[in-house]
């Protein structure tokens, strides 16, 4: 049989997108944030919109608040992403010290569209964070990333979030989702 | 004073002898006991003004936005004539939740257990919320089915101020201008556009909700007048900075030269319990921006909202953060936000926050003061997010059976009240530290929790004993900024 050349190009893609967001995981939950933020592009972009229970047929109107122009969980660039991460490593953050425990699961990753040297790729997260003693919380949704090649390696340039919960039933989001 | 010693309906305990204000000794239990949770929800919500939404969420006939009083569902909506109204969200049959979307919009709900349905719409009943379609009515009722008695539940007396929309059930209850009382210099600062323009904003699209394992005062509390806790609790975001100022500055850039965030900083402290924490007569102008649109729009708007209030008579300052009697926090100026705190146990709240903004304002200063709204508040505000980390883990560790049987410490400031010409309040001019407000507004809910009836809990608010020994009476703004002036200003760090 002969080789689909252009399947296989298809699934090195995936395999090195799916490589660099493990990585990225494996960062986060090591919490190496500050090399973490090299691997968001400066133009990174993050929005997390607001869920809301809507009548049927209402959804693709209504479901979501919209990021850009109404109040979301998350939308901001990396300079308040950075700010984020400053906080962090103050040590006073009282949120997170003691650190949480924290593991992202990346998973159904697709390659939506290819544009080199951008990429659009969809998949599904797991966030799980447990901290002091009882508290955890699973945070679980759809996410939708544009990538771009940088050398051998990718930066975020995009990255929107839905959560699938309308109140947040985690106390804060004082973690990187 | 009037005393009450006979015990309350539910023959719970007193919780006014668990509230002890004058050696400033507040019972853990207040915020941990079953029994003392149940009296709240029987005796407190629903007999308080609460709020309800913003009537910018309910702009067109049918729309309706969901919300809470209390533990009880409610339906803010806009009937077909343009009044709001606020009905129970319960159906009259079997109790369902007849409408279980955040925010619609239709002229009937029905339910989805046995169809009942009720309507908004006044060209079909005479009530909005009344029933108006039952299935097989005359087969199961014959005639003996009142519709009329069977529509939604509604709220006693809406009040809509300036589009902040409040709710209460007891028609017995003050009206909402009395509930108020002269609090409502902070309700306008924070209803009025940033240029004085009466009830000149809107609610952002998309309100915060999330839970928290704490008790609803806490939250409460920290926004009356805990200004004490900011240096410690938001030390992380005090050295990030995350204001107009940019990295590495005051978190919101206000203009030093000009007074800063601390001059004439002090309490306001309601016997209605409501409670402030800011500059009352000194207005802190707005902050500086780096970009010139950002900071003309500011600018200018704080001289015409000076001008204006200056014709007018009235104090300048007032921004909060504030607590409205007895779960309704708002911060009036950077961020400006309501926050409402719906008590689930007696360990658990679920946080509402709303976003304000000025309808007039350009789409440049709109989108500056979301991304701040975001960063500051909420759950993933880098402000916000460490108090919750104290609200739960105070609350975890005041469950014991032995710390259950101390008492937390408030004591600041005891003694130190002074007159303020504000009808039925007192000020005590602490900077930062300073728990005025917290000791009366626990008397005052300890005296709603008792079932005290309104002719009792209307004469307990008359006067204001707390400062006998007036000093020199605030009475008008210029004399204002020379007694504030006069104060010495302990200087630390904003908080909310
Ligand atoms: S519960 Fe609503 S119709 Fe029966
Ligand atoms: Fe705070």
């Amino acid at each position: 049989m002969p080789i689909d050349e252009a399947l296989l190009e298809r699934m090195l893609l995936r395999e090195s997108v799916s490589e660099f967001l493990y990585r990225e995981a494996d960062l986060l939950d090591e919490r190496r944030y500050t090399e973490w933020l090299d691997m968001l592009a400066e133009d990174y972009q993050y929005s997390v919109p607001l869920r809301m229970n809507v009548a049927f047929g209402e959804t693709d109107a209504r479901e979501e608040t919209r990021a850009g122009r109404e109040i979301c969980w998350f939308d901001e660039g990396k300079e308040t992403m950075s700010l984020r991460v400053d906080q962090l490593n103050t040590g006073l953050h009282w949120a997170e010290e003691p650190v949480s425990r924290i593991s992202h699961l990346v998973t159904n990753i697709r390659l939506d569209a290819v544009e080199l040297p951008e990429v659009a790729v969809s998949c599904r997260f797991l966030v799980y964070r447990n901290r002091v003693a009882d508290e955890t919380d699973f945070l679980v949704g759809r996410r939708k990333d544009r990538l771009r090649q940088v050398g051998d390696s990718w930066h975020v340039v995009r990255r929107e979030l839905l959560l699938d919960q309308s109140v947040l039933l985690a106390k804060n989001l004082s973690i990187f989702v | 004073m009037t005393t009450v010693e006979e015990p309350t309906r539910t023959g719970a305990p007193q919780v006014r002898n668990l509230v002890d204000v004058k050696n400033g000794e507040i019972s853990r239990e207040i915020f941990i006991d079953e029994q003392i949770f149940k009296n709240e929800l029987e005796n407190l919500f629903p007999r308080a003004w609460l709020f309800v939404g913003h009537a910018t969420q309910v702009p067109e006939p049918g729309d309706f936005f969901s919300s809470w009083m209390g533990a009880d569902p409610v339906l803010l909506t806009r009937d077909d004539k343009g009044e709001l109204n606020v009905l129970l969200n319960s159906c009259r049959h079997r109790g369902m939740r007849v409408c279980r979307y955040d925010e619609g919009n239709t002229l009937q709900f029905t339910c989805p257990y046995h169809a009942w349905s009720y309507s908004i719409d006044g060209s079909l009943v005479d009530t909005p919320g009344a029933l108006h379609g039952v299935p097989q009515q005359k087969a199961a009722y014959g005639t003996n089915l009142e519709r009329e008695k069977w529509g939604l539940v509604r709220a006693a007396q809406v009040h809509n101020y300036k589009g902040l929309v409040f709710a209460n059930w007891d028609p017995e209850a003050p009206s909402f201008d009395e509930y108020v009382g002269d609090f409502h210099w902070w309700l306008d600062n924070l209803a009025d556009a940033f240029d004085g323009t009466e009830g000149g904003t809107e609610a952002f699209r998309g309100v915060h909700k999330w839970r928290i394992r704490s008790n609803w005062k806490f939250v409460s509390e920290n926004f009356l007048g805990d200004t004490y806790h900011g240096a410690s609790t938001h030390a992380s975001v005090e050295a990030v900075g995350i204001g107009p100022g940019g990295k590495g500055k005051r978190r919101h850039g206000e203009r030093q030269n000009e007074g800063g965030f601390s001059k004439g900083r002090m309490k306001t402290s309601f016997r209605r319990g409501h409670g402030a924490s800011d500059n009352l007569a000194y207005e802190i102008p707005y902050p500086e921006f780096e970009e010139a649109e950002l900071d003309e729009y500011f600018v200018a708007a704080w001289e015409k909202r000076k001008e204006k209030l200056q014709a007018e008579g009235r104090l300048l300052g007032g921004r909060g953060p504030a607590t409205l009697f007895p779960n309704m926090s708002f911060a009036a100026g950077f961020p400006r936000t309501i926050l409402v705190a719906h008590p689930i146990s007696p360990t658990e709240t679920e946080v509402w926050r709303w976003y304000l903004v000025d309808k007039s304002a350009p789409e440049k200063v709109r989108d500056w003061l979301r991304h701040y709204y975001m960063r500051y508040a909420g759950p993933a505000g880098m402000t916000e997010q460490d108090d919750m980390e104290n609200w739960d883990y105070a609350t975890e560790a005041s469950r014991g059976v032995v710390a259950r049987r101390y008492p937390y410490n408030y004591q600041q400031g005891l003694g130190q009240e002074t007159a303020s010409d504000l009808d039925g309040s007192v000020h005590s001019h602490h900077a930062i530290a300073g728990e005025v407000n917290a000791r009366a507004f626990y008397r005052r809910w300890a005296e709603f929790v008792d079932n005290l009836s309104w002719p009792e809990l209307t004469e307990l608010a008359r006067v204001d004993d707390r400062a006998t020994e007036r000093d020199a009476v605030v009475t008008d703004v210029a004399e204002g900024v020379k007694v504030l002036d006069a104060v010495d200003v302990v200087d630390g760090p904003p908080a909310q």
